[in-house]
């Protein structure tokens, strides 16, 4: 167990409170994240909570969407990020070489800002993820495509046009079929990286809805701009700016109590620091 | 809304959209302009036009075809015009300019014929006499000597089909078996048996014979066997002279050619036109694409893969007589000459694959669209947006995975834009064609019945090359110049009919991508 005495552990306590210290699902040391020798993240540690809404708060370019994408280890594609520092995923360093980076990203689920439905019908789109796992006999699938479905709320709306073009769909729905076709490979993580920015106001509902719904069999991490959006879904929040965690702590709490100056100046919006 | 200063609205209104519309106006007039002028020409040649009978002052007759008329040269009044008038083994020219003053008296008799020979082009005249070993027709006889003549003439064709068929299937199948063997007693039977019956055949095509008078009283028999079409166009009405029309267009696109490509069809050059551009697109489209695939996905995005790009661009630009000489030093004589060492030793020093051949001319093809595959295919690649590769690497798919489930079939439209741009590169290069395979005249098409069905190493022909070929390399240009302009409409089709089944084969996959089939 983590040494209580050190002084990163000291750190991490200054800025972290409430957060349970039991069923940690991610934890985060020491990340430093760059681009391009632009640092993005430094020195990160904070741990995400099991079957919890966590949220990401914080200014453009304060490195939230960074943090996520870290998760997943999407930054793997880019030839010019270096990263250093571990994230354990269930107590397993996710950068170890044993590590099946394609497992991790079933493990850990990823939905975008903008909905990005494959331009094939919607059975397709949801079946998509369970094809690229080991065949399952067709019965089955279709089993596991509906659950998905009725899991993202859309099986009402899509069950009789599922061989239609999921870019038929609204936007909205297209955003929930994508959350249908990452819960269709069972993951235990769901990173949300703004699922509702592009969304109007109904379906932006249905989204927040859906994300409540799911946090009892998932860890939900979600990065957003919207403050309500966070104080409506989310139990934790994670305020970043620089790079840097500047408050973490239960959504209540932050928000109604915030400890630092700065985190109170940008939750109710005050640009003055 | 905003407003621009005067200098920038300049090509949006006023004299300069007067000025950008008129351009596209242009091209557009020059475009029509060169269609219609090959279309016109070139679909006239086949109408049969009338024969006149003409008189001139000095009391000579002849008869023929007007083609066209023109001022005198030199000369302020008074013009001139051109006959096609045939008989050219009698007079020793088919064409005759005439002074239209020097005209008494031009008639349309009902009974001038045109007569398409196998030899000596074609005749103008009268038909005197049709003679059967029984009996014998004259003019009097109206109705009932062209009857016969028709009959007979069927009959001929008849004969001359079951002759090649007897050549082609019987007698050529054996004397390659005797090549290869000596000869047994029977086989000797067999073979002097086929000989005796292809003679036979020919004798009984000599049978019937015309005799022919042309207006000038030069009297001319020939037998049936030497008459491709007999025709009174005097005679006919429109309607008969539009099937007439018809029947000559699709002799055109369905025979092979005659007199030295200056007469007859041209569809040697049709096929091999088609089968050399299909065969390049099946060689270009892998290459290009599998290139495209490296450049855009697998390379890493540096320098170097820039400079590959950019010379991948570049050669697009390299003229084609250039590719030409490439493909006969390294396809022709290098790869074809080593085939040949190794696989046809027994043939040489007569090259099977060391020669100019289909396979060769379509490589070289490909070598030369290959760019514009690559940057069509790149384009396409480019423009999928990050985030479907993203979604599918984040469901748990590995790079490859994504590439060929989400990003390929994303970029097949792309992939098809590349290579109709080549198709249309492609079907109309005929520089390289000169050096690497194509041939003026290809007695056998590329596929046949024989195994291998497609003969790769065979040389053919190509509209193009038929068009430079017949237009000035022919003895008669007169004669050719129709047959140039039809040869010209016709690759002009021949493209736009590939390039629209290329076209059409995008639009079902662009249509399917956004709406999948039900399963």
């Amino acid at each position: 167990m983590a040494d209580e005495t050190s002084p990163r552990q000291a750190a991490l306590h200054e800025v972290v409170q409430d957060i349970p210290r039991e069923g940690r699902c991610f934890e985060i040391e020491e990340l430093s994240v760059a681009y391009a020798g632009k640092t993005a993240l430094s020195g990160l540690n904070l741990y995400v909570p099991r079957h919890r809404v966590t949220a990401f708060i914080g200014p453009s370019g304060c490195g939230k969407s960074t943090l996520l994408r870290a998760f997943n280890r999407l930054h793997d594609l880019n030839d010019d990020v270096d990263r250093q520092g571990r994230i354990m995923l269930e107590g397993q360093e996710i950068h170890a070489p044993e590590v099946d980076v394609a497992d991790l990203r079933r493990r850990v689920g990823m939905v975008f800002q903008t909905p990005n439905p494959f331009p094939m019908s919607i059975y397709e789109n949801v079946a998509f993820g369970l094809r690229l796992q080991a065949a399952l006999p067709k019965r089955r699938r279709d089993e596991v495509i509906e659950w998905a479905l009725e899991s993202a709320a859309l099986w009402d709306e899509v069950k009789h046009r599922l061989h239609d073009s999921a870019l038929s769909l609204s936007g909205g729905q297209q955003q929930r079929l994508v959350i249908a076709r990452t819960l269709a490979v069972q993951p235990e993580v769901l990173l949300l990286d703004e699922p509702a920015s592009a969304l109007d106001p109904i379906s932006t509902l249905k989204i927040e809805e859906l994300i409540r719904t799911l946090k009892s069999h998932l860890t939900l991490v979600l990065v957003t701009h919207n403050m309500q959006q966070a104080a409506r879904v989310s139990d934790y929040t994670a305020f970043l700016e620089g790079g840097e965690l500047i408050e973490y702590g239960a959504t209540d709490t932050l928000f109604t109590n915030p400890r630092l100056a700065r985190t109170e100046n940008y939750i109710t919006g005050r640009t003055d620091r | 809304m905003r407003k621009l200063l005067p200098r920038r609205r300049l090509l949006i209104e006023g004299p300069g959209a007067w000025l950008a519309a008129g351009g596209v106006a242009l091209s557009l007039l020059m475009v029509l302009a060169l269609l219609a002028l090959i279309a016109g020409r070139g679909l006239a040649h086949f109408w049969p036009p009338d024969i006149e009978a003409v008189t001139l002052v000095s009391g000579e007759r002849f008869a023929g075809q007007p083609v066209r008329e023109q001022g005198l040269p030199g000369q302020a009044s008074g013009s001139e015009r051109l006959y096609r008038t045939g008989n050219r083994d009698l007079d020793g020219d088919q064409w005759r300019w005439v002074e239209v003053n020097a005209i008494d008296t031009r008639t349309t008799p009902e009974d001038l014929v045109i007569i398409e020979r196998r030899r000596w082009g074609p005749f103008i005249g009268r038909l005197l006499r049709l003679e059967g070993p029984e009996a014998q027709w004259t003019a009097s006889d109206g109705a009932a000597l062209w009857r016969e003549l028709e009959e007979r003439m069927a009959r001929v064709s008849q004969l001359r089909h079951e002759r090649d068929a007897l050549h082609n299937h019987r007698l050529e199948p054996l004397a390659e078996h005797v090549d290869d063997s000596a000869m047994s007693p029977s086989e000797e039977d067999e073979l002097r048996e086929i000989k005796a019956r292809i003679l036979a055949l020919q004798d009984a095509m000599q049978r019937d014979h015309v005799v022919l008078e042309s207006l000038s009283g030069q009297r001319l028999e020939l037998s049936l066997e030497a008459l491709i079409e007999v025709k009174r166009p005097n005679a006919m009405s429109l309607l008969a002279k539009l099937a007439s029309w018809g029947e000559g267009v699709w002799r055109f696109l369905s025979e092979g050619p005659r007199a030295a490509n200056t007469a007859g069809g041209v569809w040697p050059a049709i096929f091999g036109t088609v089968m050399m551009v299909l065969l390049m697109s099946v060689l270009v489209t892998p290459f290009g694409v599998l290139a495209a695939v490296y450049l855009n996905e697998v390379a890493p995005q540096g320098r170097l893969t820039r400079l590959v790009r950019i010379g991948v661009r570049n050669l697009a630009g390299v003229p084609s007589i250039v590719y030409g000489v490439f493909g006969l030093g390294v396809f022709v004589y290098g790869i074809g000459g080593s085939l040949d060492s190794l696989f046809f030793a027994d043939e040489l020093p007569s090259p099977t694959f060391g020669t100019g051949g289909l396979l060769w001319a379509s490589l070289t093809l490909a070598l030369l669209t290959l760019p514009v595959v690559i940057v069509a295919t790149e384009e396409g690649l480019a423009r999928i947006p990050d985030s479907q590769r993203e979604g599918a690497l984040a469901l748990g798919a590995t790079r490859s995975e994504a590439l060929r489930r989400v990003v390929l079939p994303m970029a097949v439209p792309a992939m098809l834009t590349g290579v109709i741009l080549a198709i249309a590169r492609a079907a109309g290069e005929v520089a390289p064609l000169m050096l690497v395979g194509v041939a003026k005249l290809a007695s056998q098409v590329p596929v046949d019945d024989e195994f291998p069905f497609i003969h790769l190493e065979r040389k053919f022909m190509h509209l193009g090359y038929h068009i430079f070929d017949a237009g000035f390399h022919g003895g008669d240009v007169q004669a050719a110049m129709p047959l140039v302009y039809a040869t010209a409409l016709l690759l002009v089709l021949v493209i736009v009919v590939l390039n629209l089944t290329a076209i059409l084969l995008r639009h079902t996959i662009r249509a399917r991508h956004v709406v999948q089939a039900h399963r």
